[in-house]
């Protein structure tokens, strides 16, 4: 079936089997490659993206069910070559070893964000206590998502 | 799809239907109706569900709703789980379903997940079933061929990831009675880490000695009552000794000790 979609601001466009999953949409017919498929069974995280600004599993959607959404995956936080706040934080407070999971991290601690500006420390482990990390210990990200939310805009995060 | 095509469930047919008569109407044997997704999609990627036809009901705005109707919730089945925990109405009137909603998995398994799926999918580890128990909701569902029909929890959730729904039957709305005058609520559960399948819970309303409900997560099969501690707390029973009462006919020395603590924090919030 075709579907039409758009993926950080841009439209792509494919021919999909009902039962392609949309993120293997993502990863093979779209081409970016920066979303990352864990466990493909919804336990880890690491496929987080974001559709019309709600967080979701890419691997527990169908492709099907994009079709006509917009969606916001990692290679979209960027401006240009200036990272988000959220990618510098991560960098400065080494919140990511191997990086496999970063990507889904980044797109759920976006999303809390902007629902939560101000989150407590639980808040923010509550909130990403659905995305897995075997690297870190976790300190390192919630250290990034609570230095971000504490930088007043316009301020070095 | 091109060569790489990379697929992980097994073929079925996909059907989208824009109504719910028309959704009904595709629903039967080897159907499988196809709502948040948040438990069917990992059964398709293992392969452990091969239906022959998925009917995606995720077009039926018509299913999506909470109501306030008198005194009276009204939820349509497709209802995100993220949208029951931030209504106003909700936390107003059923303040159990808000704090239940909140230890349903993550966020983003939230944004997606139903709550008519939660039910029907009939998980003993899930949350909102124990807490439509305690409220004793009504689930209303519906066939082409055979009309509607009205159950309660108990008739309801059979087994594990059993319930009385027909292959051609769709739960289509949950209702749920206003909880007594000057009712207060609890839900406490206990999991290995936040979001994780719970181990044990207890979910209570309580409104003076007029009214005691106790229900419980991980002590049976299907989400269960304890009446006799509910009846023992009608009747002057300390949070403690109703609990004890709620937690003996557990097996297994952890379960008991966990689910009748959970129980007797439950109630002690909600006194």
């Amino acid at each position: 079936m075709r579907i039409e979609l758009e993926i950080n601001g841009r439209p792509y466009a494919g021919d999909v089997e009902p039962r392609t999953l949309l993120s293997d949409f993502i990863r093979h017919e779209a081409g970016l490659t920066g979303t990352h498929v864990g466990c493909e069974h919804g336990v880890c995280g690491a496929c987080t993206i974001q559709i019309d600004g709600e967080t979701v599993r890419s691997c527990l959607m169908l492709a099907a069910q994009a079709d006509g959404r917009s969606l916001l995956t990692v290679e979209g936080l960027a401006d240009g070559d200036a990272l988000h706040p959220l990618q510098q934080a991560f960098h400065e407070h080494h919140a990511l070893q191997c990086g496999f999971c970063t990507p889904g991290f980044l797109l759920a601690a976006e999303a809390l964000l902007r629902e939560r500006p101000d989150p407590t420390e639980r808040e923010v482990r509550e909130a990403l206590a659905g995305n897995l990390c075997r690297c870190t210990g976790y300190e390192g990200i919630v250290a990034a998502v609570l230095e971000v939310a504490r930088a007043r805009p316009g301020e070095p995060a | 799809m091109g060569e790489a095509a990379v697929l992980k469930p097994a073929p079925f047919q996909y059907v989208a239907p824009r109504s719910l008569d028309e959704a009904l109407g595709a629903l039967g044997e080897d159907a499988k109706p196809l709502a948040g997704g948040q438990s069917l999609v990992p059964l398709l990627n293992f392969r452990l569900a091969r239906p022959a036809t998925i009917v995606d009901l995720n077009g039926l705005g018509e299913l999506s709703y909470l109501r306030r109707t008198g005194g009276t919730l009204r939820i349509g089945a497709l209802t995100r789980q993220a949208a029951l925990e931030r209504s106003a109405v909700v936390e107003r009137g059923w303040p159990l379903l808000t704090r239940a909603v909140s230890y349903v998995a993550h966020p983003a398994i939230r944004n997606r997940g139903t709550v008519g799926g939660s039910v029907a999918h009939a998980d003993p580890a899930a949350e909102l079933p124990v807490a439509l128990t305690a409220l004793d909701a009504r689930f209303h569902v519906r066939s082409a061929a055979r009309g509607d029909r009205t159950l309660q929890a108990a008739e309801l959730f059979q087994a594990p990831l059993m319930t009385a729904l027909e292959p051609d039957e769709l739960l289509v709305e949950i209702e749920v009675p206003a909880p007594p005058d000057g009712a207060r609520a609890a839900f406490a559960e206990h999991a290995r880490t936040h979001g994780d399948f719970a181990l044990a819970g207890a979910a209570v309303v309580r409104a003076g000695t007029e009214h005691a409900a106790i229900a419980l997560l991980g002590a049976a099969p299907t989400p269960v009552r304890a009446p006799d501690a509910e009846r023992a707390l009608c009747h002057g029973a300390t949070a403690a000794e109703a609990a004890r009462i709620a937690g003996a006919q557990l097996d297994g020395d952890y379960r008991r000790a966990l689910t009748t603590e959970l129980v007797r924090r439950a109630i002690e919030e909600a006194s």
